[in-house]
């Protein structure tokens, strides 16, 4: 048991109580949190910064607006239901479109607007926030996602996972939704995680349920060597929610629409650590580096280029 | 904060904690393990009532020393009472009085008894005086036969008490002793009856009331028994089986027909009568034969307080225990559990009701809620009614719960009551959620977590020398504050981590 925790040590896996101790406790600021943990604020703030982000439709803040909602949402024919503070995707409906007066759920049976409705009082009482407080409803566009990942996802929206750490990109990883998620992108619920090289933006190998996989589950193809278009540009991206938030270790959720190209679809100031496992390698060295280099490096053209040059998948 | 700092503060309480410790058990002799003493006792009788600005008398029988056991110290706790003490019919009273007051009152009186070898009982020069049994009519002509009766079956008192207690308790009532006894068939009664026959037989006897010397019971049931005047002594029977002699941890508190409690100018009166082993008394010897007396220790130790506060710390002090457990368990092995510390709610609760039944009680009472719960999300609820009427249908299921395991004869069912009812409710709505959410692998794995780190916990703190130390020696969980402390700085992996990221060493080798 000691052999396998010193053989962990040497590949540098970061554990939970040193993730907590040593970097979200120390670089996270909790008065930083709120802007992160909830998806309103955090959209607002990118907006407002020029991000790119899925198009906000409207926030439901109290229970009497949710009987107006329908009328509401008549000009859309499809969208996704948020709650803003919610956690590891739960609450989150994706409506793909309208058969006569059901909505159409991406991911299981039709709803009828009650039970759209009864989703929504739900979010709104807090069944899914951290805690159990009162929580607001996002209601925004829904990505479609790009033909890149077809092969290689059942069903829903993969994004991309990048751990930035003091404004560097150090890991990546695309979660790619199977059918025992449900079309949804969380690993805990059954998504798989490819690793995704710095460098090249090119996938790796991929974690699904704590095992390492090489083809996808329903699909069959391989995950391996697919090679995501404008990877520097996502990078950049993901290295400027640094200055966004000031949170100094985080994960940035991105997603590639079809049409729109990558947007930010969430930040997490305690992101998972499945993603070292994704890319067969830990998270500790990258970060001890990050944290010897990070003074010198000036701004984000700067930081992404040191990232690409020290953490690719072979260095 | 350096990491030095740590060290520091850590090595400062572990020093203290454990120089106190030392210097108690080693200098002062405080007792090591809980059974090093077992003969003193602590009795508390504790009367409230009601007063309506009205003059009020309460009086309490209390005991007397008896041959064998020494009250050592009797204090009587009262505000603004005026308190006397008077013999009456052979027993002693003590008498509250006061001249006007008004609300909820509480007295109490206060005892040590100890426990002393036993000389040989002194007899009696004069034959106690019989009281008339005063009985007339049928209740006359149904005595004296049943005393003829049992006369002829006898040879002499022992064995005439020991035919009459037979009477008083077959199954199927001979019409004389029923018609004695009447309706009530409990023990005091038979005692009292019991009593007035011998009297009309022409026996010295009273009836003793008392209560039991055991490790700690609040709520001491009074016991009572017959005392018949043979061969110039008191001997003692047991009313139910009719042997001689009753066992050695009875205390007798008074005798006679008198109520222990006699109030004039209040109402709703409710006694207590609770006993405990005494341990400040063998802490206190331990310091008097000790060569230095600790007299400021002693005054500001848990010992200073009422009996009843005393056990409300017996529990609350393993409280830090079972918190030190879940530390461990969580962020050195990572088991999940609900709630943070629930766990360890959960393995007070288990005090109660003991393992198995508590895991048994506790998991019956999660499926049901969970069943509950599941239904009522077809209704279509807003969370806070939906909670409330978990809650509802918990505390229903709790009762109903008790009244089967009851109605089956089995005891400990009753115990379910014991457990927190809101964080049932709130282990079925976590639970429910998560199982929605995340499947129900994980919301097994959670609960099942919960279940295991609060056994640990319960067997832990069930450990009678774990209590005793940590009640003794509070000094003790300074030097567990320094190891929680300390574990707050493990960044190391959490065992069950390791498994998890397994996957990784193979991939890499």
């Amino acid at each position: 048991m000691f052999g396998l925790a010193r053989q962990l040590a040497k590949i540098g896996v970061l554990g939970l109580n040193r993730r907590n101790a040593e970097y979200t406790l120390r670089h996270n600021l909790r008065r930083l949190y709120p802007l992160v943990d909830d998806k309103v604020t955090t959209k607002q703030l990118a907006q407002h910064a020029g991000i790119a982000v899925p198009e906000l439709y409207g926030v439901v803040k109290e229970n009497y607006q949710v009987r107006t909602l329908p009328e509401m949402l008549e000009q859309y024919s499809d969208f996704v239901v948020k709650p803003a503070r919610g956690s590891g995707g739960d609450g989150i409906l994706v409506i793909s479109g309208r058969s006569r007066q059901m909505y159409r759920n991406a991911n299981g049976p039709l709803l009828s607007r009650e039970e759209l409705c009864y989703h929504i009082s739900n979010i709104l009482s807090g069944v899914y926030s951290l805690g159990g407080q009162p929580d607001r409803t996002l209601i925004e566009y829904r990505v479609r996602s790009d033909p890149l990942f077809e092969a290689i996802s059942y069903k829903g929206v993969p994004d991309i996972r990048v751990i930035v750490f003091l404004g560097v990109p150090v890991m990546s990883m695309v979660r790619l939704p199977t059918m025992m998620s449900g079309g949804r992108a969380n690993l805990h619920q059954g998504a798989l995680g490819a690793g995704i090289d710095i460098t090249n933006g090119i996938t790796l190998s991929a974690v699904w349920r704590n095992d390492i996989v090489t083809e996808h589950p329903d699909t069959g193809n391989m995950l391996m060597g697919v090679k995501i278009p404008n990877w520097e540009a996502l990078l950049r991206l993901a290295s400027r929610c640094y200055e966004l938030t000031g949170l100094g270790y985080q994960g940035v959720d991105i997603v590639l629409d079809k049409d729109k190209g990558p947007l930010i679809l969430e930040l997490n100031a305690r992101p998972g650590l499945n993603i070292q496992i994704a890319n067969r390698t830990g998270l500790f060295p990258r970060l001890r580096s990050v944290e010897e280099n990070y003074k010198a490096l000036q701004g984000v053209e700067d930081r992404v280029a040191f990232a690409q040059r020290n953490f690719g998948a072979n260095i | 904060m350096s990491r030095r700092h740590l060290y520091f503060l850590a090595l400062g309480l572990t020093i203290v904690g454990l120089g106190l410790f030392l210097y108690k058990a080693l200098v002062l002799g405080f007792p090591l393990t809980p059974h090093r003493i077992s003969e003193i006792w602590n009795l508390e009788a504790r009367i409230v009532f009601a007063a309506h600005n009205k003059p009020v008398k309460v009086s309490l029988l209390i005991p007397r020393p008896i041959q064998g056991l020494a009250i050592v110290n009797e204090n009587f706790i009262s505000q603004g009472y005026g308190i006397t003490t008077t013999t009456e019919e052979g027993n002693l009273q003590a008498v509250w009085s006061k001249r006007k007051i008004k609300g909820q009152q509480t007295l109490y009186y206060r005892a040590v008894v100890r426990r002393i070898s036993a000389k040989k009982p002194g007899s009696l020069l004069r034959p106690p005086k019989i009281e008339n049994p005063n009985f007339q009519g049928p209740y006359l002509a149904a005595s004296q036969s049943l005393v003829d009766e049992i006369h002829a079956r006898s040879s002499d008192v022992d064995t005439f008490v020991k035919e009459l207690i037979k009477q008083l308790n077959k199954p199927q009532l001979d019409e004389n002793i029923a018609l004695l006894l009447g309706k009530q068939s409990s023990v005091s009664r038979k005692v009292k009856i019991a009593v007035r026959v011998l009297g009309q037989a022409g026996i010295p006897a009273r009836a003793i009331h008392g209560v039991r010397l055991e490790e700690e019971n609040h709520n001491a049931p009074l016991l009572h028994w017959l005392e018949v005047y043979d061969t110039k002594q008191w001997r003692p029977y047991d009313p139910m089986t009719g042997e001689s002699g009753v066992p050695s941890n009875y205390m007798p508190w008074w005798h006679g027909t008198q109520p222990l409690v006699q109030i004039k100018g209040g109402d709703r009166l409710q006694t207590t009568l609770s006993v405990n082993l005494n341990q400040e008394e063998a802490v206190r010897a331990a310091t008097e034969s000790g060569m230095i007396k600790s007299p400021l220790l002693l005054e500001f130790s848990l010992f200073s307080l009422p009996v009843h506060t005393q056990a409300v710390y017996h529990i609350l002090l393993l409280v830090p225990i079972g918190a030190f457990l879940l530390v461990i368990l969580r962020n050195v092995v990572g088991i999940k559990t609900f709630g943070t510390f629930m766990p360890v709610l959960m393995a007070l609760a288990f005090r109660e009701t003991q393992l198995l039944w508590g895991i048994i009680l506790f998991s019956v009472m999660v499926a049901l809620g969970l069943s509950i719960r599941l239904y009522l999300e077809h209704l279509k609820l807003l969370v806070v009614p939906r909670l409330a009427s978990v809650l509802f249908v918990v505390v229903l299921l709790m009762a109903l719960l008790s009244i089967l395991t009851h109605k089956l004869g089995l005891e400990r069912g009753l115990s379910v009551a014991l457990f927190p009812m809101v964080i049932l409710t709130m282990t079925i709505e976590r639970m429910s959620i998560v199982w929605e959410e995340r499947g129900a692998t994980e919301a097994l794995q959670q609960g099942l977590g919960s279940l295991v780190v609060a056994a640990i916990a319960y067997l832990i703190m069930d450990i009678k020398y774990v209590e005793h130390l940590a009640f003794v020696f509070p000094e003790l969980l300074l030097v567990l504050l320094a190891g929680t402390l300390l574990l707050g700085r493990y960044y190391g992996y959490r065992l069950l981590e390791l498994r998890r990221f397994k996957q990784l060493v193979k991939g890499s080798t």
